[in-house]
């Protein structure tokens, strides 16, 4: 139950960060579909004991993919899913956590946590370019494979 | 193809469809990559292009003059870079002709196509509301990271227009979602005061500048995606600071 409800909610974040980006009407439905997969991989991995970063790590890195098919189907750079898709994923929390705590003069705690929220970026942002080697690895294979069977 | 249509104008076209692209956040890459593929359309196979988040320097090929646009303003408008791009496919296989793709580039170029500012505001609202159930908020709170987040994302469309340091605007902006945010508190209104301030500073938070920063540094865009990179962590630093003053104001 808890699970389909964040479901929900990040279907309704995705599309809400959709419409601040300006992206037109008839995509606005993708950007959600991709933001809600994002978030079912996160929180089921988070479920069965996986830290953030590893599930972050791997939900943005499923988003890619997802983003980088939506683009070629629909004929739209890939940026326009991957946003909505990769920002619902962002450590605000843990970000947060570390100013409150630097602020409150926890430095050693602030420090700890503001680590954490950096491992977790760079976690997105790895998933991301290693979602677009692997799209580029394929795409590569496919050409070879089509002129070998044309010789 | 289009034999009317001399280089210098040819320059010019490449040169517009790149700086509409850069002015709404596309990624370095993809501006280079457009313009290339618009003039290999033309049948020019080697130009040269140096793409920074401030300005493009783009040259076509050996006697023609090198060319040069400013970028002053960037905001994130993902439908015009939908636009020039299907312009730029549409160019390569021939579907319209130059002086088509650049008279709507122009159009374009002046045209506002966002959503009106209310819409944005309302999605900015829902988003935070939602954010607040996404992070493990309670529905009580709901309402308050509604109000809240509404409200910094105003400040931040209307202060635009006034200053046109972005460290300010972010900065009040995140000033305002923590005060009001104390004053649901204060009027016992939310009970969770740092969920809510999370959820409610998500419309601010830099992701677009983030991810295209990482982008552009992988793709060995190594000037802008330091810069972007740069404007990520000033904004983000913008955000944590004006939440960290409400805090030392009311511990």
């Amino acid at each position: 139950m808890d699970m389909i409800v964040k479901l929900l909610t990040n279907f309704v974040v995705s599309g809400a960060f959709a419409v601040i980006f300006n992206v037109p009407k008839k995509n606005i439905l993708q950007c959600c579909i991709v933001g809600m997969v994002g978030r079912l991989l996160h929180s089921s991995l988070m479920n069965h004991d996986y830290d953030t970063v590893q599930a972050t790590l791997i939900a943005s890195f499923s988003v890619g993919v997802i983003s980088r098919i939506f683009a070629k189907t629909y004929k739209v750079p890939v940026i326009v899913f991957s946003i909505s898709g990769i920002l619902p994923l962002v450590p605000g929390g843990l970000a947060f956590e570390a100013t409150r705590n630097f602020v409150e003069d926890n430095y050693n705690l602030g420090i700890q946590i503001a680590v954490k929220a950096s491992m977790t970026a760079g976690a997105i942002a790895v998933g991301l370019v290693l979602s677009e080697a692997i799209m580029q690895i394929i795409k590569i294979r496919k050409k070879f494979h089509l002129n070998g069977f044309r010789k | 193809m289009d034999k009317r249509m001399n280089n210098s104008e040819l320059g010019e076209l490449c040169l517009l469809a790149g700086k509409i692209m850069l002015e709404n956040g596309a990624e370095t890459y993809r501006v280079e990559d457009t313009m290339m593929r618009i003039a290999g359309s033309f049948g020019i196979n080697n130009p040269n292009s140096y793409v920074t988040p401030t300005g493009i320097i783009f040259s076509l090929c050996g006697t023609e003059q090198t060319k040069l646009a400013q970028i002053s303003k960037r905001t994130t408008d993902l439908y015009k870079v939908i636009i020039v791009n299907s312009i730029s496919r549409k160019l390569s296989t021939g579907e319209i002709s130059a002086e088509e793709a650049y008279s709507t580039l122009r159009k374009i170029e002046k045209e506002n196509l966002m959503y009106p500012i209310y819409v944005k505001v309302i999605a900015a609202s829902i988003l935070s509301g939602f954010s607040l159930i996404m992070f493990n908020g309670e529905w009580k709170d709901f309402f308050s990271a509604f109000l809240a987040g509404g409200a910094g994302f105003l400040c931040v469309s209307y202060l635009h227009r006034l200053v046109d340091i972005k460290f300010f605007t972010e900065f009040v902006a995140a000033l305002i979602v923590g005060l009001v945010t104390h004053f649901f508190k204060y009027i016992g209104f939310g009970l969770d005061l740092s969920t809510i301030i999370v959820a409610s500073i998500m419309p601010l938070v830099p992701g677009l500048l983030i991810t295209n920063a990482v982008r552009d540094l992988m793709a060995g865009h190594l000037v802008s995606g330091l810069s972007k990179g740069a404007e990520a962590v000033l904004t983000a630093f913008a955000i944590g600071a004006g939440v960290a003053i409400v805090f030392s104001l009311f511990k």
